[in-house]
């Protein structure tokens, strides 16, 4: 029924030492958001981390799908250097996604609506 | 010609910062001498207090902290930075158990760290007591659109606008019948899943445009399991995607222990004796 892999080995055994980690999603949100905090002699403060990660979940990851549903203020963010680009590849396309990107633009703007809501009940809690 | 060690005494002396990886209670040197850390260099061991802080040595104009400040925020710094970090800690992992630095964690110097080892060892020794023989699992489910029973579309009067608002209507509500299903699905996949872990956590649900779906994420759960049952877990999961279709369920892993070692969880962990 389901044509989806069960199993995505991100950081799996079954790969071979020195092979890249499928989703860089998943290994921000864990090297940013936990982990033990020790007290290093360098500070980056928590609070500039928590500003960190609520920024990357706006932006990263998906940079071109953001763009194609109107999402584009990151380019004229000076958080942003010139220097901003996708930071990854996309990696196989999921036939879903593509689908969904082809949707006529009504529904992508009441989805864009939709997620900034979401994000804005997430962070405010 | 004279050069003082004083942490910040000289410009060219104390120019190098220990970027902290993980700590273990005992390294594989041969492990640690093939394994690139920060910027391609292998990393060290610290040793002290029976365990061992494995390190990178940085130097402080890339890592210090004004330029920690301006490069944590360059998404291309920011990506080798994690994945240099993330492969040691993972490549410790799989060698046993290990508790994960948060990411940019510097000292000045191996004195400096060995004095965090040893001012926390005792929290660090039970965190790995607790971590040994276990890995984090995480399981993601995202909702699948039109998997709840759509509304008929009903016929009515005006034209085609007035259709379209119709059938826009039907499509919102359709929307949000299928989230609250599979929010309900989600709290009781987490505590099937919670049942058969060490521990469990979750996290709030990606942004989609940082998870890459095409659809919302319901649950971003991680869950603390024993080896030896991990296969039962992956059993679990299997038979939770057959009873949840409303769900897509993801399961990832292994990856090191970064959600069960925070002193101060966002949520109550949710801790038991191992299920078997």
């Amino acid at each position: 029924m389901t044509s989806t892999p069960s199993v995505v080995q991100n950081s799996g055994q079954v790969l071979p030492a020195g092979h890249e980690p499928a989703n860089l999603g998943d290994i921000l949100e864990r090297v940013l958001d936990r982990g033990i905090v020790i007290a290093g002699d360098i500070r980056v403060s928590l609070l500039d981390i928590e500003l960190l990660t609520l920024k990357l979940r706006l932006v990263i990851a998906s940079v071109d799908t953001a763009r194609q549903i109107g999402i584009d203020w990151w380019e004229h963010d000076p958080w942003l250097s010139s220097r901003a680009r996708p930071p990854v590849e996309p990696g196989p396309r999921d036939p879903e996604e593509v689908e969904a990107e082809r949707r006529p633009r009504v529904e992508a703007r009441a989805r864009r609506r939709d997620a900034e809501r979401e994000e804005w009940d997430e962070f405010d809690g | 010609m004279s050069s003082t060690v004083d942490c910040g005494a000289g410009d060219l002396v104390a120019d190098t910062g220990r970027w902290l990886h993980g700590v273990v209670r005992e390294a594989d040197l041969g492990l640690l001498t093939g394994l690139p850390g920060m910027d391609g260099e292998p990393v060290r061991p610290v040793r002290a207090g029976g365990l061992v802080a494995v390190v990178s040595s940085v130097p402080l104009t890339e890592y210090g902290e004004e330029a920690l400040r301006r490069n944590l925020e360059d998404l291309a710094w920011l990506e080798r930075a994690a994945r240099a970090h993330h492969r040691v800690v993972d490549a410790l992992a799989r060698a046993g158990a290990v508790v994960p630095a948060r990411l940019a964690t510097v000292h000045h110097d191996d004195g400096r760290v060995a004095a965090s080892l040893t001012d926390r060892r005792a929290e660090l020794v039970t965190l790995l007591d607790r971590l040994s023989g276990r890995g984090e699992w995480g399981v993601k489910g995202y909702v699948v659109p039109g998997a709840t029973p759509q509304a008929e579309e009903t016929a009515g009067p005006g034209g085609a606008g007035a259709a379209y608002l119709r059938r826009r209507r039907a499509q919102l509500t359709a929307r949000e019948d299928g989230q609250r299903a599979a929010a309900s699905a989600a709290a009781a996949v987490h505590d099937a899943l919670s049942r058969h872990a060490v521990a469990a956590r979750r996290h709030p649900p990606q942004d989609r445009r940082l998870s890459g779906a095409p659809t919302a994420m319901a649950l971003n759960g991680a869950y603390l399991v024993d080896t030896a049952t991990l296969s039962a877990f992956a059993g679990l999961v299997d038979s939770l995607r057959a009873r949840h279709p409303e769900l897509r369920l993801e399961l990832t892993g292994p990856w090191p222990p970064y959600s069960f070692v925070a002193e101060r969880p966002a949520e109550p962990a949710l801790v038991r004796e191992p299920a078997c």
